[in-house]
Order: structure tokens, then C-alpha cells, then sequence
């Protein structure tokens, strides 16, 4: 019985713990031991069981003494970039080395507030930055997904390459994601699961390690877009703590999932034709595009003409933001501090910061550097920020006419390990539909729907306006009934390990 | 004749001109940090003031103290400056081990307040306006502790983070006396604003200083910075020794170098910091973690009506309302907690009388028992009560001088001390009459002398009459009655 548990979505656990089908515990227990098989996905850098089966145990005892939350008993995978009390946190990174905050982020304790229970800490690209999850200081993750015929290891994607995985291999029922650039939705794509990054601000970035601030937002990553709109409602909500947080009530966003698209009308940007797409996404979009007109939806043709801008505004802000973030990571109060007898303050920050940080950090440390430096400054980052005005204008614009946008999630399914981490360019490429929609900090998700003829999942990804999760929730949800996309991968991986 | 061309400095090529602005970090009197909770208290142990957000661990965020904010537009008020209803606060980049985040959070372009003025006054009696540039808020570091171990250094967290009002002023004061002047009111405004507590001694006020020196009419020279100076006679050294060492280079054919120097009191002398070489790039730029702070009309009207009546606008006062001298009401304003004292001392009496008292025999018991005027043993209504017993003639003002003395020991008022010392004031005509036939009685021979013309005498026999009564006597009672005895 218990194989089967893992095989439930959150809203079916949600309604069978209601019914005493089973107990929170079994329902952990039997994710614990999917994970213990899985050590060939190199999904987790910290397993909790232990403190898993404390929590579930507890909310087993909460359900009985009629407290339930929107979560309660839920299993989750938190990606490893949310601090957790007393639990190791490490970015995937070396630096933060021994690292246990003596606090929990507010988007984790709003999910123990909720009554969900923590599976463990997920891989990631070091500190977020990455699309492939190989820049992590604990090694690649694999994608459970393969090819037809083939044993070659793909990559999930990144960086929340680690919670794509978890919730893909049927490891977590949910977890949480973070999207600087499209951290969520590409691995979401790559892995044929649902990912969301809701609105800046919408959900708090407090006690979440900092990569970009003005771009940073968490979201979730789950099978299906009801799941999504169930734990988005737990992690969201406004936070005095963070002064970027909205002071806006949270809607209820399952509630509007069902609702028709009669008169929704879906804008189709001309501009997200890129070279070298491989004609089966144009298709898929094209697909994607009838659905939608069968639902009742009205479509139109928009014009976004700064996309093309996107990545280069992308690779300033976000990488000037990170070199001042990651400062505070010098080996002076917590994580690894290399030094040698006889140091100065200097010597030890550099050895510190140079074996501490992998290469991809390294890198962007460097450009952000540059970027900000005088006599480059007005040219890089200002000129990038006025840019970034403009790219927000054009969805400002376009949103005037049209209620949500649908693009494809990523230019190209899983590739394979290794086959680009030597390219940052074409690395970067991954994100060219995912990037505009955080520098403009507006909401997106990206939904599975197909499989390419090699039998790789496929998203794609809806937009829409600032603060209306509840329009994206409904298109994908459409889009997920219209598709009827609910393959899980094979499980190669437990013989593996 | 402008101010500037009084103090050009002689030098062996002919006269020079000295140019000072300063840049006064103040700390903002608050009780929590400017992005933190963490308590700003003075003295505490290292390390226990140190909230998570002071300390940089991963993922905590700055969240703005609107207590911060108002103090500094409460002095960017004060200081008669443009508040800017639109402020940006920027990240400041730079690695060293007393700064947790690896940036200062402080503001760059868009600063809270703008231009405003200082009116400070001279030693001739003159006064004038000096420019203030900006006033910003920024976060201050923490400090570094050196002499624990041999070969590590200790870092103590209890300052990061705590608000800073960094106030700019314009190259626009030209000797190292206006330099003082200008420190001088400025910590005494900041003082009757409650924004800071301008103790120098303990780092809540600190300067950097900025010298240069020019021919009279050219443009400015190269300029030094001396950071971090402590006191106000520092400032003045600095400037002196500063302005002497650049036009001594500039005689010989050398030039100015813009560098960053520290004070060394010992020598009384400067010397460079660190080199060019090291410059810092600031990498300045917008703080992601906070939105622009903006400020409504409201807001700030409402600050505006809660400001205190400023030193300049006191001394007016006590000079047109109260009839007080330019350097009596001078002197007051100087010290808020004396000129608060003063006014509760003076409400409803002479106020002349009770301002020669307030800087007279009151201050020289403080300063006597080491107390100050913000808290001393005799409140400003019991020395009131004091003036009250001279006024109405219940004792005289040397006894006065006496029952001060009595309240500063026992803290109790004035006519308690009156009473329980029996130093009331005899009028009682006659009590002093029968005094007066004694010592006449015994002292047949002076009565003649005074009676034979000798009337300067009558000073004699006051003093017979306040010996018996121990001073007591209504010296005006005494000696009319004298005078109607004497006569016989």
C-alpha cells in the first residue's frame, strides 16, 4: 500500500488524511523510503527522516485533536537554499560549510504552520545560479526522465534542479522552488512537472539566501496546478520582515481553477520565435494555442518587442545584485574559512572566497563587479535598469488587451549532463522565456503537456499580470485538463542504487 | 569685509586662504538600530546587542526604523534644510571584518534632507551662516578589538547597524575657530532636537575633517581628508596643523595629495591612511532589499509642529522678552539641559536674577559636586523657591548662598533649609532694637566717636548686629534703626 502513497497529489493525500485513510506518518514513511532508494537522482543534500517522523507524528496528533491546516501531514521537499532551524543549510554551496541557522525562513514556517512535514533539504545549482544543477558544491542532479532507449543521464534543470527531481520521482508530494531567472519553471519543464513563480513580493524572500533580491521569488513545484494553488496559499502572505513584500490579502486561488475561460483573452508574443527552437515546441505551442481557443478562451496575436533585451538586462542586475549579496560570505562568522598561519584579514577572505565558491559564482561575482565599478556603472547597470523599465512597460502595455500570455516554458527539452556546462552562453539560452517575467515581476507558471518523440516532458508557460496568480492558475489548469499530461518516469533509479 | 579675508594665513610667498568643510557622522538617539531591532544602549558587553539582520546571516533582510527617519528629518528641519519627500538608499561595497554584509547600507544620490544652514557665532561677537550640503542616514560598522590575543583580532558587533546621520557641509568655513563654532552649535542643536546626544568622548559625534588651502580669489586646492576625529579641539588641530603643513608643501613647490589621513593627538599631528593604491571602489548602487522611502507632506508637517524652540530662536527671546545680555543668553542656549533648567528656575520671577544664579553660585555647585544640569540634587523649582525667600526678604543673598549649599546636601527646599538651619532673616524691629541698646551699652565710646561725627561708623555697628544674629539681621532694618538710635 505504501508504494502507492507516493503516488497520490496533494489535494488526493489532503482528502484521503480527512477520511483516515491513512495517517501522516504512512504517508511520510512511505516518501523516506522512496527517497532512501533514490540516491542515484542526487536529489537531497540533508535528508530529515528523523525529524520528518517527529513532524508527521505531530500532525497525525493535531488531525486527531480536529486542528488541520492547508497542508496538514503533507510530506515536502524544501530546496536547499530556505534556511531551517537548526537544520544544515548550504546554497549547494562550500562556503556556507557546517552552516545551521538558528532560524526558519518565513516561507518554511509558514508551511509548518500549515502542518506540512519536511522531507529533507534539495539539491540546487550553488546558490541558485545555474540551469543544469551541475554548479553544485554536492554534485549534479539526474533527471528521472531519460530518453526512449537510452541509459545517457539528463540534466532536471535549474537551479531547483533538486526539487524538480523530488516531486518528478514521486520523492515529495510538493516542494518549494525558488525563480530568479526561471529557476522554477525550467526545471518544472524539464522534469514534466508544474512549477509557479508567483509576483514579486508575493511570497516573502525573509530568511530565503539571497541571489538577486529585486529578482528572487519562491514558489511551488508539484504535480499538478491544484497542487500549486494549495501550497502557493501556504507560502504566501505578506511579511513586515521583508520590505519588498506586498501588503495585499491572499486570494484563494484553488478556488478559481475551475472556473471557464469564456472571454479570458490569452495573448501569443511574436517575439518568443527563437533560432534554433526545434519545430516540435513551435508545435506545442501551436497546440497549446487551440486548447485554449476550445476552452473558450479569445486569442491574440501581441508584441513584446524588448524580449531580445531580457537576457543581457538578466545577466547585469542579476549578477551586480549577487556580488554584493554573497559579501557576507568571507569565513569571519559562520560557514568555511580557510586560512594559513600568518594571514591577514585580506589573505584569509580571499582563500576563503576562492575555494569556498565554485566556478559559476565565481564568474558572476566577477561580472557583477565590473558592472557596478566606476566608470562602467552608467553604461552597464544603470543603462540595463532603464531597459529592465521598458521590458516592464511592454507586458504593462500588452496586459491592456490582453488578460494572460502563453509562451512555451523552454526552447529545448532536457539536455544531456555536461553538454553545456563549458558554454555559459548557450547555458544562459535556457532562460530566454522565463527571464522577462522576473524582471518584470509578473507571475508564470509553466505546465506539462506533452512529451518530444524522444519521450521527454515538455511545458508551457502561462503569464500573467502583477498579482493575478489567480488568472495563471486558471489557464494552467485549463491547459493541464486539455492536455491530460500524467506520465511519471520509469523508475530506473531504486534498482540504481 | 567678508569673514574669509580675515584670517588669511601669512605665509613666506604672501597670504593663503584656508578652506574647511567638515562631514559629522551623529548618531541618531534612538533605541533600536536603522534596519534592526537590536538595541543601540552604550557600554553593553561585545557581541549582546546583535540581531541577525546586524550580523549578515544568510538571507536576512534590512527592514527601515521609522523612528531613524524622523529623527533625521527632525534635524534636516532643525539644521532649516530641504527635506526631500523622495530618498533611495544605496549599498556602499567594501570587504573589512567590521562590516557583516560586505556593503554599508547609507544613501548615495538621493540623499533624506538637502542644503540647509548653520548660523554660528564668534568670538568678536559676529555671527554667521554656514551651508550645510546634504544629511544622510547610513548604518555604522562595528568595531574591531585588537589586544585580546596576540595574533587575532576580536570583532564586537554591538554597533553595527546602528543609525547615522551624516551631515555635509559646504567648503564654506575658513579657520579652525569657525570649524569649533560650527561643532559647537551644531551638537548643541542636535542636542535640542533629541536627535543626538552629541557626546564626542564616546563616539556618538565624530568628524572628518576636510582642509585645503588657495591664494585668496582662486579656485579651491586639492583637499585632505582626516577621518574619524573625535573632539571638537582635535578638529581645530587638525585644521591648524593641516593648513600649516599644505602651504609649507605648496612654498617648497610640492602639491597636495588627496588622501584619507588619521589625527594622531599624542603629536598633534596627520598622517596618511592608506594609499592610492588601495582606493576603494564603492560600487554604489540602489539597496534591492529596500523600495525608495517616500515621505508624505503629512508626515513631515507633523515633525515640523513638534520642534522644540531652536537655540537661536531662545536667545532672541531671552534677549528681547527677558531682557537678558547678548552673552548671558548666549551662554544659556549653549547648554540645553542649563537653558531648560534656567526657564524653570526663572518662570514667574526676575529673570536676570535668576540667570546671574543659573551661571553663577547654581553652576559652581555643580560643577563643585560633578553633577550637570540634566539631573543635579536641586531642581529647577527649588532654586525658584530660593530666589522667592530673597525676593520677599526672608533671607538676604549671602545667607541664600548658604541655604544653596544646605538644599545641594539634603535635597530638601529652600525654606525647609531656612528653617531647620534658623537662618530666617530677622525684621523683627524689636528683636534688633535690644541689640542695638547691648551693643550700645557695651560700646559707650564708639557711640560718642559716631555721635562726634565719626558716621562711618554705622558699618561697625551692622557688623556687631549681623555677628549677633549670625547674619540674620535685615541688614536694611538694622541699620535704619542704628541710624534713629546713633542719633540718639
Amino acid at each position: 500500500m505504501t508504494a502507492d502513497l507516493t503516488k497520490l497529489t496533494i489535494a488526493e493525500a489532503r482528502d484521503a488524511l480527512a477520511a483516515k485513510d491513512f495517517t501522516a506518518l504512512e504517508l511520510t514513511d512511505a516518501h523516506l523510503a522512496a527517497i532512501e532508494r533514490a540516491s542515484a537522482l542526487n536529489a537531497f543534500i540533508t535528508g530529515t527522516a528523523d525529524q520528518a517522523r517527529v513532524m508527521a507524528k505531530a500532525s497525525d496528533a493535531r488531525r486527531a485533536a480536529g486542528q488541520v491546516g492547508a497542508l496538514e501531514g503533507i510530506p515536502l521537499a524544501i530546496k536547499d537554499l530556505f534556511c531551517t532551524d537548526g537544520v544544515l543549510t548550504t546554497a549547494a554551496s562550500h562556503i556556507l560549510d557546517g552552516f545551521k541557522p538558528p532560524y526558519d525562513s518565513t516561507v518554511t514556517a509558514q508551511l509548518w504552520q500549515a502542518g506540512a512535514v519536511m522531507l529533507g533539504k534539495t539539491n540546487l545549482d550553488e546558490f541558485a545560479m545555474g540551469s543544469s544543477n551541475e554548479t553544485s558544491f554536492y554534485g549534479n542532479v539526474v533527471n528521472p526522465w531519460r530518453q526512449y532507449g537510452s541509459n545517457s543521464a539528463l540534466t532536471p534543470g535549474g537551479s531547483s534542479g533538486g526539487s524538480a527531481t523530488a516531486v518528478a520521482a514521486r520523492l515529495a508530494m510538493g516542494a518549494t522552488g525558488t525563480d530568479t531567472g526561471g529557476s522554477i519553471r525550467q526545471p518544472a519543464s524539464f522534469t514534466g512537472i508544474v512549477g509557479l513563480k508567483p509576483t514579486y513580493g508575493r511570497v516573502s524572500r525573509w530568511g530565503i539566501v539571497a541571489f538577486a533580491s529585486s529578482l528572487d521569488q519562491a514558489g511551488p513545484m508539484t504535480r499538478t496546478v491544484r497542487d500549486a494553488a494549495i501550497m502557493l496559499g501556504a507560502m504566501s502572505g505578506f511579511d513586515p520582515k521583508d520590505s519588498t513584500s506586498a501588503d495585499l490579502p491572499v486570494p484563494d486561488f484553488e478556488a478559481v481553477l475551475d472556473q471557464d475561460l469564456k472571454g479570458v483573452r490569452i495573448g501569443v508574443p511574436d517575439e518568443y520565435r527563437v533560432d534554433d527552437m526545434p519545430e516540435e515546441i513551435e508545435q506545442l505551442w501551436q497546440q497549446g494555442i487551440i486548447w485554449l481557443k476550445e476552452a473558450g478562451a479569445e486569442i491574440k496575436s501581441i508584441s513584446l518587442p524588448r524580449t531580445k533585451y531580457a537576457l543581457p538586462v538578466y545577466y547585469i542586475v542579476a549578477p551586480a545584485e549577487a556580488s554584493s549579496n554573497l559579501s557576507r560570505y568571507v569565513g569571519v562568522r559562520y560557514g568555511l574559512r580557510v586560512e594559513e598561519d600568518g594571514d591577514d584579514y585580506n589573505k584569509m577572505y580571499e582563500r576563503t572566497r576562492g575555494q569556498g565558491f565554485g566556478a559559476e559564482v565565481r564568474r558572476r561575482v566577477l561580472i557583477g563587479t565590473y558592472v557596478l565599478s566606476a566608470g562602467y556603472y552608467d553604461a552597464y547597470y544603470l543603462k540595463a535598469q532603464k531597459i529592465r523599465r521598458l521590458i516592464s512597460d511592454d507586458f504593462k502595455r500588452v496586459y491592456q488587451d490582453v488578460d494572460a500570455i502563453l509562451t512555451p516554458a523552454t526552447p529545448s527539452a532536457a539536455f544531456a549532463l555536461g553538454d553545456r556546462i563549458d558554454d555559459p552562453l548557450s547555458m544562459y539560452l535556457n532562460d530566454v522565456f522565463t527571464v522577462p517575467g522576473n524582471l518584470s515581476g509578473i507571475p508564470g507558471i509553466s505546465v506539462p503537456v506533452a512529451k518530444t518523440e524522444a519521450g521527454l516532458p515538455l511545458g508551457l508557460q502561462v503569464l500573467g499580470p502583477a498579482f493575478d496568480e489567480e488568472i495563471v492558475f486558471k489557464v494552467g489548469h485549463a491547459l493541464e485538463r486539455a492536455a491530460g499530461f500524467n506520465e511519471a518516469p520509469d523508475d530506473w533509479w531504486s534498482d540504481a542504487s | 569685509m567678508s569673514n574669509s579675508e580675515k584670517n588669511y594665513i601669512e605665509g613666506a610667498t604672501g597670504p593663503w586662504e584656508l578652506v574647511v568643510g567638515l562631514e559629522v557622522h551623529a548618531q541618531v538617539t534612538s533605541k533600536s538600530k536603522l534596519f534592526s531591532g537590536a538595541s543601540t544602549a552604550f557600554g553593553a558587553a561585545p557581541n549582546t546587542q546583535v540581531s541577525l539582520v546586524d550580523a549578515a546571516l544568510p538571507g536576512m533582510l534590512p527592514v527601515i526604523n521609522e523612528k531613524c527617519i524622523e529623527q533625521a528629518v527632525r534635524t534636516g528641519l532643525g539644521l532649516r534644510a530641504q527635506i526631500n519627500a523622495y530618498s533611495v538608499f544605496d549599498r556602499k561595497n567594501y570587504f573589512y571584518p567590521d562590516l557583516p554584509q560586505g556593503y554599508q547600507i547609507s544613501q548615495y544620490k538621493n540623499p533624506i534632507v538637502g542644503e540647509g544652514a548653520v548660523t554660528i557665532d564668534l568670538e568678536d561677537g559676529s555671527s554667521r551662516d554656514v551651508a550645510i550640503e546634504r544629511l544622510h542616514l547610513e548604518q555604522d560598522a562595528g568595531k574591531l578589538v585588537h589586544d585580546l590575543q596576540p595574533r587575532k583580532s576580536h570583532v564586537d558587533l554591538n554597533r553595527t547597524g546602528i543609525a547615522l546621520m551624516e551631515i555635509v557641509t559646504k567648503p564654506d568655513m575658513y579657520s579652525s575657530e569657525e570649524a569649533g563654532a560650527f561643532l559647537r552649535k551644531l551638537r548643541t542643536i542636535l542636542r535640542f532636537l533629541g536627535t543626538c546626544d552629541g557626546n564626542m568622548e564616546q563616539g556618538s559625534m565624530r568628524a572628518d575633517v576636510n582642509v585645503s588651502v588657495r591664494r585668496p580669489g582662486e579656485e579651491f586646492g586639492t583637499r585632505t581628508e582626516t577621518k574619524n576625529v573625535n573632539s571638537i579641539r582635535f578638529a581645530q588641530q587638525v585644521i591648524d596643523y593641516e593648513a600649516h603643513r599644505q602651504i609649507e608643501v605648496l612654498e617648497d613647490g610640492g602639491s597636495i595629495d588627496q588622501e584619507t589621513l588619521l589625527f594622531d593627538p599624542d603629536t598633534g599631528t596627520t598622517r596618511s591612511m592608506r594609499s592610492k593604491e588601495e582606493a576603494h571602489d564603492y560600487r554604489y548602487f540602489p539597496c534591492p532589499d529596500l523600495l525608495p522611502l517616500k515621505m508624505s507632506e503629512e508626515f513631515i508637517e507633523n515633525i515640523r509642529a513638534t520642534l522644540p524652540e531652536l537655540p537661536d530662536a531662545k536667545k532672541d527671546r531671552y534677549m528681547n522678552d527677558l531682557g537678558l545680555s547678548a552673552y548671558d543668553a548666549g551662554v544659556l542656549v549653549a547648554d540645553r539641559d542649563m537653558a531648560v533648567f534656567f526657564e524653570g528656575s526663572a518662570a514667574g520671577r526676575d529673570a536676570k536674577v535668576a540667570a546671574n544664579w543659573v551661571m553663577g553660585d547654581f553652576l559652581a555647585q555643580l560643577s563643585r559636586r560633578d553633577q550637570n544640569f540634566a539631573n543635579p540634587t536641586v531642581r529647577a523649582e527649588q532654586l525658584g523657591g530660593l530666589l522667592d525667600l530673597i525676593a520677599d526678604g526672608t533671607i538676604s543673598n549671602r545667607i541664600a548662598k548658604d541655604v544653596l549649599d544646605g538644599m545641594f546636601e539634603t535635597g530638601h527646599d529652600a525654606d525647609r533649609v531656612v528653617e531647620e538651619k534658623g537662618l530666617k532673616q530677622v525684621s523683627d524691629t524689636g528683636a534688633i532694637e535690644a541689640m542695638i541698646d547691648e551693643i550700645m551699652v557695651a560700646n559707650p565710646e564708639k557711640v560718642e566717636e559716631f555721635r562726634s561725627g565719626k558716621e562711618q561708623l554705622i558699618g561697625w555697628f551692622v557688623g556687631q548686629v549681623m555677628q549677633k544674629t549670625q547674619g540674620k539681621a535685615n541688614p536694611k532694618v538694622a541699620n535704619e534703626l542704628l541710624r534713629g538710635k546713633l542719633a540718639g
